[in-house]
């Protein structure tokens, strides 16, 4: 009976999981043969096996340690803020007491727009003559042409995107601590910030983390919006647009899998080092 | 707590409230602001327009890119959201009704999947697409857009089924329904609002895609929109065509910020869900 039951469950999730497989656990396969071989489309001599060469091409290239770490930059500037942000909205949404589906509404219009299109969108409102934020400021800025003020509209326009995400997970986790709780704090003298840092922030660690681990992996493979925004010029090319150039633009597609292989190690490296150092909470929630 | 608090913690509310709602708004405004702008007017610099003009928007339609463009993204985002809600109904009901060993395995593979970078299978997918001749046509990206379409389909119907009165399944199967009766006839209508909930949060992620389309297709045979308003030139190279993108995207944006507005409180659950209670 038991038995028949778990065959019907895996039976009921198999097409899910074959189809997953299909399309990531046997492409990144793929991925890590053709990484293994010289291969580009514009020449037409046969893919060639390299052992590891085009490994050793990508790891000793400026260029692939430069996107790492613009990576690296945009995403812990971006999360960070975000977490930030996202603990304010969410406080907001949690505590307001008109205007609450308002907020709730308008927090989610930046989920629901195209990346591409919100990027653009900035772009517009930063360019020298098409932009308003020039003569709201007052200044003359190339904002785009200009490696740290790109990044500033990179992050920017990151950071306005998904904060709405990041405040909704956040009011999720609020929701679930019980008032009582926060009630006798306050009897026992416990002021706000006391009750916030002591009793909100202990309690809400779980959701925080997870939220956390999401966004720090999406905001790792960042591309749309850089890619939109300066097209990786001026030094602010992220691994992703690495990793399209070299694939796409270029075809070559030997070395550009070796730059996909890495980019998975690096993704697979940031889940296990949050699953490592935080532990219990994340795994937790996969009741 | 006096009165004189809580009237002043309110009005911080509404000034937060006010905050929270222009920040969500201003790219919004601004581009639908572009947009109305005459083609004269593009670089005033000013953030409203002084006269309002629908040329761009003629602009758009009369250009043979964006109409091709908007039926590719609507016909492959629907397809691929049909297809993986299908296939995630089957695997969400195992998990929330069925106790087998396993599930937890089930759990973590979908959460592998979900943060898998898009960019490490392009490579691969741009070669067999050749080969199998997939590059350029709408299967050859409804298939991608399954990685990331489907964990979160399974996630969303998870957290939905969860709260669907299953006694009644139960009943049914009393009074003499088959399983898949019972299913279709009591559950289905009583879960629907759910996967309809569902469905919409996965066809904006497909709908919001730009590294697969950008990568797979080359042509307006598959090419989305996303990829069409990146890479959009206008009918003259001399003239930037920013009213025309600015245009293109407020007619993408604007129906599906009006799904998401009508159907905010469940789209908050299945976000939020998904992720909080796993």
């Amino acid at each position: 009976m038991k038995r028949a039951r778990n065959v019907k469950a895996w039976l009921l999730c198999a097409p899910a999981l074959a189809a997953m497989a299909l399309v990531t656990a046997y492409p990144i396969l793929y991925a890590a043969r053709l990484s293994l071989y010289r291969y580009d489309l514009r020449y037409a001599a046969p893919p060639g096996f390299t052992g590891l060469s085009n490994y050793f091409s990508v790891l000793s290239s400026e260029i692939w340690w430069q996107a790492l770490w613009n990576t690296l930059l945009i995403t812990i500037i971006s999360v960070f803020f975000e977490l930030v942000l996202g603990f304010v909205l969410a406080l907001l949404m949690h505590k307001a007491v008109f205007g609450r589906r308002t907020v709730r509404s308008a927090v989610l219009v930046p989920y629901a727009i195209i990346t591409v299109v919100a990027a653009l969108a900035w772009k517009f409102a930063f360019d020298p003559t098409t932009g308003f934020v020039n003569s709201l400021l007052d200044i003359d800025q190339a904002w785009l042409n200009e490696r740290w003020s790109a990044f500033a509209v990179i992050i920017l326009s990151e950071i306005w995107k998904t904060t709405p995400f990041m405040a909704l997970l956040l009011l999720a986790g609020l929701s679930l601590i019980p008032n009582d709780v926060l009630k006798a704090a306050r009897v026992d003298g416990a002021s706000g910030i006391q009750r916030f840092r002591l009793v909100t922030l202990p309690l809400m660690k779980p959701s925080i983390l997870v939220a956390l681990l999401f966004r720090t992996l999406d905001a790792f493979r960042i591309f749309d919006s850089v890619y939109v925004l300066t097209r990786g010029a001026h030094g602010t090319e992220s691994v992703s647009v690495i990793g399209y150039n070299t694939l796409i633009a270029r075809l070559n597609l030997g070395l550009g899998s070796a730059v996909s292989v890495l980019i998975f190690l690096c993704t697979l490296g940031i889940a296990l080092l949050f699953i490592k150092g935080f532990g219990t909470p994340l795994l937790r929630t996969g009741r | 707590m006096g009165l004189k608090f809580a009237r002043i913690d309110g009005f911080f509310g509404a000034l937060g409230n006010i905050f929270a709602v222009a920040y969500a708004l201003l790219p919004v405004v601004w581009i639908v602001s572009l947009s109305l702008k005459p083609g004269h007017e593009l670089n005033d610099a000013r953030f409203l327009p002084n006269t309002l003009s629908f040329e761009h928007y003629r602009t758009v339609f009369n250009d043979p890119q964006f109409p091709a463009a908007l039926l590719n993204s609507v016909g492959i985002a629907l397809i691929a959201t049909g297809l993986s809600i299908l296939i995630a109904i089957f695997a969400a009901y195992a998990i929330v009704r069925l106790d087998f060993r396993g599930k937890r395995w089930i759990f973590y593979s979908t959460l592998a999947v979900a943060m898998f970078p898009p960019i490490s299978v392009v490579g691969p997918l741009f070669d067999l697409w050749r080969t199998l001749r997939l590059f350029d046509t709408w299967p050859g990206l409804i298939l991608p857009y399954l990685s990331f379409t489907l964990p979160l389909a399974i996630w969303t119907l998870t957290a939905f089924f969860r709260e669907v009165p299953w006694e009644l399944e139960r009943a049914a199967r009393v009074d003499g329904a088959t399983p898949s009766q019972a299913f279709r006839q009591i559950i289905l209508p009583l879960a629907a609002p759910g996967i309809f909930a569902s469905a919409i949060l996965v066809f904006i992620f497909a709908w919001n895609d730009f590294l697969f389309a950008a990568s797979l297709t080359s042509t307006d045979r598959a090419r989305t929109v996303p990829v069409a308003i990146a890479f959009f030139t206008g009918s003259s190279q001399f003239e930037l065509p920013t009213g025309s993108i600015a245009a293109a995207s407020v007619v993408v944006t604007i129906p599906v910020i009006a799904l998401v507005l009508i159907f905010q409180r469940r789209i908050i659950t299945g976000l939020t869900a998904g992720a909080v209670k796993g």
